[in-house]
């Protein structure tokens, strides 16, 4: 597995972006987030919008499907999982259409901790990783010590990234120390071998200037990756926060050269939906970001309507729901 | 007060999934009566257009075959209770359209309204006649059903523009598939206008789709598409059925050919097989044991 700069300077030696003084107390930390410029939230959501009408067709619409099909990160988190129906996850993730060997695999297929090994094995050999979501996913109300022992379990298990959830309830409370040194622990239970996705659940933070704050925290933390929700919640992935989230990966990497992943995640169905966040990452953060090692779509159904565009594509012929897998 | 009043206009739009939505393509053709005056503009719809239907068309696909013929027999109904109350409107569309005089645009409008009664009358009734116990040499109960195909799309009639229309669709979604309708490419209003009244009739959304503009530009994706299950080639003409043909071959669609080339007569009573053309039989074979031999008592 290929080691990202973050993950490979370790938690040990402390984060690796040099601005260890804005973490180095409650203080400190506090006029960091809040002396961070205030969002413009018409203006942001009126740039996601117009970003949103470009028109994507032919050639570069058949790279954006086969570059969204490689970044999907295939999820199934419901009570209900079977390890039959991870497995089945699995196999959709290495071919996600069968008929057609040209359709690039997805990025990774995203499980609870416990579901770890059996996607592990319907996985092996073929270069889709496993994720797992941990710290008491979706609510992440439990003690650190059993959030860490879900992360440990889960890591032990072979997991190559690890999706937590951070605490809103104290974030909103105002006690960034706390949410920034539980990320840290998490950072460092996850070792070397594992990529660290913290998940915000913006819907929950309620306003944009707490997911701008929550972003520098998370990546002041050490995430390789920041998340917009859990998919559990009303309001998901809108463009609108994968904007201001994508700003905040960009202007992060401009001041201590550490590139951090966005993961948009819920309410991602379309194939339409896709490109037009791919085109977010690209107007916004840039080309680097094109890269399913930088950008990730958290989703299920998503992934069979980019199978039946590209079908589409490649027939002439609108597809249905008869011609891609159910699960 | 001065006696001139403006004209207020009516925007015809399409009926798309239980809403009334522009062409995706922002075109309209002009719609003219039989003598060539201009009567208002309709949606050119696209393949896009097509396309959305379908989705939508799918979707209420579920809802729509598990309602009991029961209550699709009440909702057809209740669709020809509101196409009564709206009788003066679909009159002076169908005499505008046809051109046909007062009375004979009257006749056929209380045709077509007596054409939704019938088929409300089939809902319930078609499975007695096409399904039902099988005779089988063994200790079987063997059942048959008819279950509807699915997504139905249908060319309706180019010159009867709504006696034809109800001709084709009635029998459509009686037996519960649901239907994307390409109306009359001349004389598309009263379609348009059908749908207002589909809208506030209890009709779920997107049970019928309708469609307005070039029937070969619209019915070309639609037989091509390979999540329409069936198409009703009654507006085409020769050449075009021909294509239509070969194209919905690929998905082993339902075809229904056109039977005497467009104008059938469409005030004749029908039979059932608009209503057949579009079902699947089921058979069950229930395994009831030899009954008595064992002398069981169950």
């Amino acid at each position: 597995m290929p080691t990202t700069a973050p993950a490979a300077q370790g938690p040990a030696n402390g984060p690796a972006h040099g601005l260890a003084d804005l973490t180095a107390s409650d203080s400190t930390l506090r006029r960091f987030l809040h002396g961070l410029p205030g969002v413009d939230a018409v203006g942001l959501e009126a740039r996601a919008a117009s970003l949103g009408t470009r028109s994507i067709k032919t050639t570069a619409k058949a790279y954006a499907l086969d570059l969204a099909i490689s970044m999907v990160d295939l999820t199934t988190l419901e009570g209900a999982d079977t390890p039959g129906k991870v497995r089945a996850l699995g196999a959709k993730a290495v071919r996600p259409d069968p008929t057609d060997r040209t359709a690039p695999a997805t990025a990774a297929v995203c499980v609870y901790p416990d579901m770890v090994p059996t996607a592990k094995e319907a996985v092996a050999g073929s270069g889709v990783k496993v994720a797992s979501v941990a710290t008491a996913f979706p609510a992440g109300r439990a003690s650190l010590a059993v959030k860490l022992a879900d992360v440990r379990e889960a890591v032990t298990a072979g997991a190559d990234e690890v999706d937590m959830v951070i605490d809103r309830g104290a974030f909103l409370a105002g006690a960034y120390m706390k949410v920034y040194d539980e990320i840290v622990a998490v950072r460092e239970a996850c070792g070397t071998s594992a990529r660290l996705k913290v998940i915000f659940e913006t819907g929950e933070l309620s306003t944009y200037d707490n997911i701008r704050r929550a972003s520098w925290l998370g990546m002041l933390a050490g995430a390789d990756f920041i998340k917009t929700s859990t998919g559990k919640v009303a309001v998901n992935a809108t463009p609108a926060n994968t904007l201001l989230m994508l700003e905040a990966v960009r202007d992060f990497r401009a001041q201590t050269g550490v590139q951090v992943g966005v993961k948009p995640a819920g309410g991602i169905r379309t194939a339409k939906d896709a490109i037009k966040f791919l085109v977010l990452v690209n107007e916004t953060a840039g080309a680097d970001w094109l890269d399913n090692h930088w950008f990730r779509f958290g989703a299920s159904s998503l992934l069979n309507d980019l199978l039946m565009q590209r079908q589409k594509l490649a027939t002439g012929r609108y597809s249905g729901p008869d011609y891609v897998t159910v699960d | 007060m001065s006696d001139a009043r403006l004209s207020v206009l009516k925007t015809y739009k399409l009926y798309v999934g239980g809403k009334f939505p522009r062409s995706e393509s922002g075109r309209v053709y002009e719609v003219t009566d039989s003598k060539q005056n201009w009567l208002a503009n309709a949606p050119l719809s696209s393949r896009k257009d097509a396309r959305d239907a379908v989705v939508a068309a799918r979707k209420a696909f579920g809802g729509w075959s598990g309602a009991t013929a029961y209550n699709r027999g009440q909702v057809l109904y209740r669709i020809a209770e509101m196409l009564e109350g709206r009788r003066d409107q679909y009159l002076a569309e169908v005499a505008d359209a046809e051109g046909l005089s007062k009375a004979k645009a009257a006749a056929q409008v209380d045709a077509a309204i007596d054409r939704w009664v019938w088929y409300a009358g089939w809902t319930d009734k078609i499975a007695q006649v096409v399904g039902g116990g099988n005779p089988v040499a063994g200790p079987f109960f063997n059942l048959s059903s008819p279950e509807p195909t699915g997504v139905v799309a249908v060319l309706a009639p180019q010159k009867s523009s709504f006696l034809g229309l109800v001709s084709v669709v009635a029998p459509v979604v009686a037996t519960g598939n649901t239907a994307v309708v390409i109306a009359s490419e001349r004389s598309p209003l009263p379609a348009l206008s059908l749908g207002e009244v589909l809208a506030t009739s209890d009709l779920p959304g997107g049970v019928v789709n309708i469609l307005s503009g070039r029937t070969a530009e619209i019915a070309a994706p639609l037989a091509a598409h390979q999540d329409v299950n069936a198409i009703d080639l009654a507006g085409a003409d020769e050449a075009l059925a021909k294509e239509l043909e070969i194209a919905a071959a690929d998905n082993l669609k339902r075809v229904l050919r056109p039977q005497p080339v467009d104008e059938a007569d469409w005030s004749a009573t029908p039979g059932t097989e608009r209503m057949t053309a579009f079902l699947e039989t089921k058979t069950v074979w229930h395994p009831t044991g030899a009954l008595g031999a064992s002398g069981s008592s169950y």
